[in-house]
């Protein structure tokens, strides 16, 4: 395999990445506040998705024919709908179910997810078809041997990791995140220092929603495709990541999100090479049990929680 | 005593009336449709419902029919669980006395079993995997439309006849994507073509770019895919992503509008190759497209709604004959030789099959699918890659 071949691979992992180590973050977001696990966080990204492409044939509607403006308002009203969903479920469905066994919790998110995923099917406009999705970006490529670099693949690539850093930042460096680890460490010592229990729950949620929001963008840039279901394996494939880096650990969830696509891409691209009955089809099963193996290996992830350094 | 003058009088109106009706109302028989109404290939579901609807709406106008008939729309979504549901919801309503069934292979190679449990005459209008009619020999299940056989034989034959030499293969897992992958493999063969490399991706994959960049390292001119609308608008637009220059080669299973609306201009220059001709050749097109025009539906017929609409047309033809009767229209059915229909003669074998010798190659050209012989690339103008 030439230079320009691996680089190729390596960018595809990349991307894929940093999508799912987005998703990852989410979850390791709710966990590491409140200890539940929120299954709808994939769905979610599949409304953020929609929301922006709705957004889009509005602006088409009013005639705003800038491709940066129209990137520019999708984005900010997915991101808001979603950050505002994030904490209206928080606010009506997770916190209600604080004493409740956490199985409960899972249970209601799972079931609110596919809820979600049918809303989008049935009253988005012919929704159980995929969709198109603008491109919005430059589509300016260079072809470097045989790797091909494209301005819209970087663009994205450092979007996401902006996103991913912006996130991090609001965790370590300010009152909020501050705030956040707090509930996070000890909910009751917090609230006796008095910091206001409620509203960093919400804040947290309508954070990782609108991560996931902004994720479900860019993956539609980058395929130039929706459709209802990409957040059931999105959300699978993030909550994997989340837990083989060490649930409730910021880094664990990147680390894990590219862990995940490197998986993929190795699975893809092995499997036919070794075994050539096996079609690159089973790149999930190979990527799902190498999850698997690993997790008995080590149980709590790539980088254990510890309480102290919870999200 | 006086009030009952008028209750009579009205009483014996109102039968009178009833009688009178009943007269000359017509018997009403059911016959079903069954195929993909929701997902990504309801564009072909939805036209090939509006087709069989209009066959069942003309025949309905026809003073001389001896039935009123009734289509029953069914959802197989295009999935083998959904469609045993349909087939089994169809099938075991008795009211229902034949079928006109499925666009997607994997919905009809799923559901003939049931057909054939049930009895249930069924006329298949768009799947194109063969074993749907040579699997098995069963009695309930015909087809209009031809196989994947024939079509993979004239593409394999068309290619290598354009000079192309190297090929990768990216098919979908299902039994429709496995078939592609057998049939075209085989007479690209015979016809001297190369596969450097083949890739089997499940029909819901979204991400095809390690595949691809495996794929153009193996330098291939052409990309043959051998799946349906959905993903094969994923792979073209991931195969830009990765600046792979390749020629696009489709199957039946991309020839669809939604395939064009999906990629805009990248659509420029794929290929598909489909059963039948467009239905400008069609001997009964003009008048077909000129009825389905009068109907106002809100989506167009697609590709194979001629077969759909050809396939109602048979199965109300064989039910005027021999009457509502599932035995009878099954043995009737297997009987049709030689049979004038919009899209030609009809003759099927002794397994069902229609004997369907015409295939057209389609490229599309500046945002719409054109048959390759009026094409400016066939006249030289264009290049393909």
């Amino acid at each position: 395999m030439d230079v320009g071949l691996f680089g190729q691979y390596v960018a595809n992992g990349l991307m894929l990445g940093v999508i799912y180590a987005m998703v990852a973050v989410g979850f390791t977001l709710f966990f590491g506040v409140l200890d539940v696990i929120k299954f709808s966080h994939g769905d979610v990204l599949t409304a953020g998705a929609f929301a922006g492409l709705a957004t889009y044939g509005g602006l088409q509607a009013l005639g705003f024919a800038s491709p940066a403006v129209q990137l520019l308002i999708i984005l900010l009203v997915a991101v808001a709908a979603m950050a505002f969903l994030g904490a209206l479920i928080a606010k009506y469905l997770v916190l209600p179910l604080r004493t409740a066994p956490p199985l409960n919790t899972l249970l209601l998110t799972l079931m609110l997810g596919a809820a979600l995923r049918e809303c989008v099917r049935l009253f988005y406009p012919q929704g159980a078809n995929p969709k198109p999705f603008p491109r919005l970006l430059p589509q300016d490529a260079v072809a470097l041997g045989s790797f091909t670099l494209r301005l819209d693949n970087v663009l994205l690539l450092l979007g996401g990791l902006a996103a991913i850093a912006a996130v991090h930042f609001v965790i370590t460096r300010t009152k909020l995140g501050l705030a956040i680890r707090a509930v996070a460490q000890d909910a009751e010592t917090a609230r006796i220092m008095g910091i206001d229990f409620e509203r960093v729950v919400l804040l947290t949620f309508a954070l990782g929603s609108g991560l996931a929001a902004l994720a479900g963008i860019m993956n539609g840039l980058y395929y130039s495709e929706i459709n209802f279901s990409i957040g059931l394996l999105l959300g699978v494939i993030g909550f994997s990541a989340a837990v083989v880096g060490g649930l409730g650990n910021i880094y664990g969830a990147i680390l894990g999100g590219f862990l995940f696509a490197g998986l993929q891409t190795v699975g893809a691209v092995l499997l036919p090479a070794l075994l050539p009955q096996v079609p690159s089809a089973y790149k999930d099963v190979f990527a799902f049990a190498a999850v698997i193996a690993f997790m008995a290996w080590r149980p709590t992830g790539l980088i254990a929680e510890r309480t102290a350094e919870r999200v | 005593m006086h009030n009952c003058v008028p209750r009579v009088f009205w009483a014996a109106a109102l039968a009178a009336a009833l009688a009178l009706d009943a007269g000359a109302a017509k018997q009403t028989v059911k016959i079903a449709y069954i195929g993909p109404l929701t997902g990504g290939v309801s564009a072909n579901g939805i036209g090939g419902r509006n087709s069989a609807d209009l066959a069942v709406r003309l025949r309905n106008a026809d003073p001389k029919a001896k039935y009123r008939y009734e289509l029953v729309s069914l959802d197989d979504e295009c999935k083998p669980n959904i469609a045993v549901q349909a087939a089994t919801k169809a099938a075991s309503d008795n009211s229902i006395i034949a079928g006109v069934t499925h666009y997607c292979s994997v919905a009809a190679i799923a559901a003939v079993d049931t057909y054939h449990k049930f009895g249930f005459p069924a006329v298949v209008w768009g799947a194109v995997l063969p074993d749907i009619t040579y699997r098995n020999n069963y009695a309930e299940v015909h087809r209009v439309n031809g196989t994947m056989i024939n079509q993979n034989d004239v593409a394999a034959k068309f290619m290598t006849g354009l000079k192309y030499k190297r090929w990768v293969i990216i098919h979908d897992t299902t039994d429709y994507g496995k078939g592609h992958d057998k049939y075209f493999t085989e007479y690209l063969t015979k016809y001297g073509g190369q596969v450097l490399g083949r890739f089997g991706v499940t029909a819901d994959q979204q991400d095809f770019t390690a595949e691809l960049t495996k794929a153009k390292e193996l330098k291939p001119e052409v990309i043959y895919f051998g799946g349906l609308t959905p993903i094969g608008v994923r792979i073209r637009s991931q195969m830009e992503r990765l600046g792979i220059d390749a020629v696009f080669e489709g199957t039946s299973g991309i020839k669809s509008d939604s395939y064009i609306d999906g990629l805009g201009k990248l659509a420029e220059g794929s290929l598909s190759f489909i059963e039948g001709a467009p239905w400008e050749k069609l001997p009964g097109g003009l008048y077909f497209i000129g009825k389905y025009a009068q109907q106002k539906y809100d989506q167009g017929p697609e590709a194979y709604g001629p077969f759909a609409f050809t396939a109602a047309g048979l199965i109300m033809d064989v039910i005027e004959q021999v009457g509502p009767n599932r035995r009878k229209v099954i043995e009737e059915l297997r009987k049709t030789r030689d049979k004038d229909s919009i899209v030609g003669k009809i003759s099927f074998d002794d397994h069902g099959q229609n004997v369907v010798p015409l295939i057209t190659k389609y490229v599309v050209q500046d945002g719409k699918w054109v048959v390759w012989e009026d094409s400016e690339y066939a006249s030289g103008r264009r290049k393909l890659k």
